[in-house]
């Protein structure tokens, strides 16, 4: 069974500032969108899975992102915590169209 | 017994390394004397063009500071030349009478620098750039006098006019010759020096000869041999250095144009050696910390019995300290009959490279603007390495990319410190066998990277490359990015000109190309410092807090705490602050720790909104930065106040609000020594007293209790204001991001920090810094983003589907 895939608008390309999470709700869930340093568009769960902090607001270093709250290191390509935490988050693709950048849900 | 009595004339880098080798050699051998002239302790000569360019302190370059003569138990007789050498009776005079004998004397009295003998050069406003002195009159001068002629354009003189560009003159190097460092560099490399200074603002008269200096009691102007004349009113002397010689001639030593010594240091009478820049050797006289320091180690053999090879003299090389003037000399730099150069010029990075060769040997090398390969060169001409395989192609090829340019693949000879002639080899013994883990380390036990620092990162790389992840653990380094500490990190940043994070990543070589969360914030703060106006802050290195101006919660949401400067607040105020928490419903209105109202609970998108319905400033409750002053209502209303708290509160909240600091910067006045509002636990904190202000600094009531200091009572508020500024841009300075004040005092002494900030000249000095520093940034970040400069409301935008 295959399920179609929703394409969310995110923001215009160039609104988003390299490594600068953006925080979008969808369906009640948060999901965090960041450009990075090399302009790839990476979209991952939003929310930490240690005590719920907002992934959004997070300092971004390559590909990784760190939790505001108690600096777990998320991988922004697979979602998972570094070690020595653990856990881990979803991710999402993401797409650019015409400058405009969608999560595709 | 008693032991042998050796004195040390001078008390400068080359005697004191000498006396540092003695005492590795065998401590206890020496009774041990140094006379020195100046008013300081041994301290690096050659830093003192980064305190004059702003990079350094005079007590940064203090080498060996009391401390040490006193723990290795050597008499200084201090500031007080020696007048007298009688080597018959073997024994010293000094200016102030003293008499002092000896079994063995070195004399180490370096040089001074050479006056140019014209009319008018004792005019006042006319200096050397040699000691300590010198440095603080010009960084002095420099406050009251606009235009500097710079006399000289070899290495010091182009430090110097660096310099006092740095302080604000306008400055032109005069030079006789026909392009800039003509003893180290070729004239092509001249040229494209010039042009990088040219850009950086100083202005240049070349090939002119200076005749006279006019002025009646003060210099006014230069002449020149061609008529032409340079209004100037401070005038540096640069054209070169004589040995200090006269008590050794007056001794009746040999003397040329320096003291002669043999190979193994020995002068002309019994028992006294010479070395350092006073000494002659095989005819040669060595101006470079390198060769110094190779005399000094075969001295302390010599002294101390030990086999030795003798001094055979060295090959120096010579890199220039000026940001952006990457330059690197050494051996013979000039073509002549059976030596000949090849050179590559690339016009793309304005680098220039030269190698000067002879029979198949290089024999001197010239490069510009990329000093990557300077080992890799120097090197070859070091161990005359056969070239004739090479053509000249692949010889100026680059080696990036090849394995030899890191330092894993060097040899166990290669020189990683050239000032001190430290060995690759050497420093991976001592990693060994002194389970070394981090830079600072290396340094105290090799000395590798104690004199003009450059070579720290290679070290740092070679602690990974030998230890591999045991060196993260190292404590000096700032976070697990780097083996670095602090001030190893911001001295690079001076040295190296860095000016963007990224750089500073990538020049000292941070395991993640991007830094960490803890790094990144770091490294945002010492650039803002060390570079205000040039460096861009960097948004996406704050922490969220500083990036969204709200202490962000444990939900995600946020604090909004607006400023009442000393806590004082109006009717209208409060009224506005109810409305606003109703309206957005907020969770909780706390007064919080620091007697302002809180607001707690509010959405990210809701701030800019509330900001602007509020219409009042942040009170930075969420930053490292100078936060509000508590106060008691003081003399206005309190039967014991003594002084008006509420109002120097508000002063110091109004003058220093908006300032980062390397973290939160609390204050509190309170009118009476009752101290309602606990000054003893401030980082900096006031209690009036009948007379005027005790000031309290270095307290803290969080996390380590701890109680402030007396630091001094003062008579009126303005010198409490100037004095907290004061104390806020040396804590600035010379905190590690995230260090509180008291353990910052801990580290570097109350007593030392309590000496800078009550010596006039240094408080009024870091004031006048500071302000310069935070000039025109000490903008409200809420009106900024209200006004949505630089698009900032963006930063508030949730996306909802």
């Amino acid at each position: 069974m295959t399920q179609v895939k929703q394409k969310v608008f995110v923001a215009n390309f160039e609104e988003l500032r390299p490594r600068i999470g953006r925080e979008i709700m969808v369906d009640g869930s948060k999901i965090a969108v960041f450009r990075l340093l090399d302009d790839r568009v990476k979209a991952i769960g939003g929310v930490c899975p240690h005590k719920q902090g907002p992934l959004a607001e997070g300092i971004v270093s390559g590909e990784y992102v760190y939790c505001p709250l108690h600096e777990y290191k998320v991988s922004l390509l697979d979602g998972k915590v570094q070690e020595p935490d653990d856990g881990c988050v979803a991710t999402y693709e993401t797409a650019i169209e015409d400058g405009k950048v969608y999560v595709l849900v | 017994m008693g032991r042998e009595k050796l004195l040390l004339i001078g008390n400068g880098m080359a005697g004191v390394r000498t006396i540092e080798e003695i005492l590795e050699r065998d401590a206890a051998k020496y009774e041990i004397t140094i006379i020195g002239e100046e008013r300081y302790t041994n301290y690096n000569r050659i830093m003192l063009s980064n305190v004059l360019q702003k990079k350094m302190t005079v007590d940064e370059i203090i080498t060996n500071p009391m401390q040490w003569y006193n723990d290795n138990g050597i008499k200084l007789v201090h500031h007080d030349p020696a007048v007298k050498l009688d080597t018959d009776r073997k024994q010293v005079t000094t200016a102030s009478g003293a008499c002092i004998e000896y079994d063995k004397c070195i004399i180490a009295t370096g040089s001074r620098s050479f006056i140019l003998p014209v009319e008018g050069a004792q005019l006042e406003g006319v200096l050397g750039f040699r000691t300590i002195d010198d440095t603080v009159q010009m960084i002095e001068q420099a406050k009251h006098y606009k235009r500097a002629a710079v006399i000289g354009g070899g290495l010091l003189g182009l430090e110097a006019a660096k310099g006092l560009l740095d302080q604000g003159m306008d400055v032109t190097v005069v030079h006789l010759e026909k392009w800039l460092m003509e003893t180290q560099l070729n004239e092509p490399a001249g040229n494209l020096l010039k042009q990088d200074l040219e850009k950086q603002g100083i202005k240049f008269l070349m090939e002119k000869r200076t005749t006279r200096l006019r002025g009646t009691t003060r210099v006014e102007a230069v002449e020149f041999s061609d008529g032409s004349v340079l209004e100037a009113d401070l005038v540096i002397m640069s054209v070169g250095i004589r040995p200090v010689t006269g008590l050794a001639k007056e001794a009746g030593l040999k003397v040329e144009r320096g003291i002669v010594v043999d190979d193994f240091m020995a002068a002309s009478a019994r028992d006294v050696y010479a070395v350092g820049e006073c000494a002659q050797h095989n005819n040669t006289i060595y101006g470079l910390v390198a060769p110094l320091y190779e005399q000094g180690k075969v001295l302390a053999d010599v002294l101390t019995d030990r086999p030795t090879e003798g001094y055979k003299g060295s090959t120096v090389s010579t890199s220039l300290k000026v940001s952006g003037c990457d330059l690197f000399s050494a051996g013979i730099i000039h073509e002549r009959d059976a030596i000949k150069g090849i050179e590559a010029f690339n016009g793309l990075t304005n680098s220039y490279k030269k190698l000067f060769i002879q029979n198949n040997q290089i024999v001197g090398i010239v490069l510009y603007g990329d000093t990557s390969e300077e080992n890799r060169y120097y090197k070859m001409l070091r161990d005359k390495l056969d070239i004739s395989a090479l053509n000249p192609v692949t010889l100026l090829a680059s080696a990036a990319g090849e394995a030899s340019s890191s330092v894993a693949d060097w040899d166990d000879a290669d020189t990683v410190c050239g000032c001190n002639g430290v060995t690759k080899g050497t420093i991976v013994n001592a990693i060994h066998t002194q389970q070394l883990t981090s830079v600072a380390e290396v340094t105290r036990c090799t000395k590798a990277g104690n004199s003009c620092g450059k070579c720290k990162s290679t070290i740092g790389e070679l602690l990974t490359h030998v230890l591999g992840d045991k060196v993260t653990k190292a404590p000096t380094g700032i976070c697990g990015c780097t083996d670095l500490s602090r001030d190893e990190i911001v001295l690079q940043i001076h040295e190296q000109g860095l000016k963007t994070s990224k750089e500073v990543f990538q020049a000292l070589n941070f395991r993640n190309a991007e830094g960490c969360s803890k790094c990144r914030p770091a490294i945002n703060f010492y650039l803002n410092v060390t570079f205000p106006q040039e460096h861009q802050d960097e948004k996406e290195s704050r922490f969220v807090n500083e990036r969204m101006h709200g202490n962000i919660q444990k939900d995600g949401r946020f604090s909004v705490i607006p400023r009442m400067r000393g806590g004082q607040t109006t009717p209208q105020q409060l009224l506005k602050i109810a409305q606003v928490a109703e309206k957005y419903n907020v969770p909780l209105v706390k007064v919080t720790g620091s007697q302002r109202i809180g607001l707690y609970g509010v959405k990210k998108e809701d701030l800019p909104q509330i900001w602007e319905e509020l219409d009042m400033t942040s009170a930075s409750a969420y930053a490292k930065a100078v936060r509000s002053v508590k106060t008691c209502v003081g003399a206005s209303f309190c039967r014991f106040g003594t002084q008006d708290s509420m109002g120097l509160g508000i002063k110091l909240e109004e003058r220093y609000e908006y300032i980062d600091t390397p973290h939160k910067f609390k204050m509190g006045v309170s009118a009476c020594p009752r101290s309602c509002v606990e000054s003893g636990v401030k980082d900096f904190g006031v209690i009036g007293v009948e007379n005027g202000f005790q000031i309290y600094i270095g307290g803290n009531g969080g996390t380590e209790v701890k109680e402030a200091q007396l630091l001094t009572t003062v008579a009126t508020e303005q010198e409490v204001i100037d004095l907290c500024g004061a104390m806020l841009q040396y804590y600035r300075k010379t905190g590690n991001y995230a260090e509180r004040t008291a353990p910052w005092i801990e580290r570097l002494g109350f007593e030392h920090v309590k000496s800078v900030l009550l010596d006039p000249e240094q408080s009024k000095a870091l004031l006048a810094e500071l302000d310069e520093a935070v000039a025109g940034k000490r903008n409200d970040p809420w009106t900024e983003v209200r006004n949505n400069e630089n698009r900032e409301q963006e930063l508030y935008t949730v996306g909802r589907v």
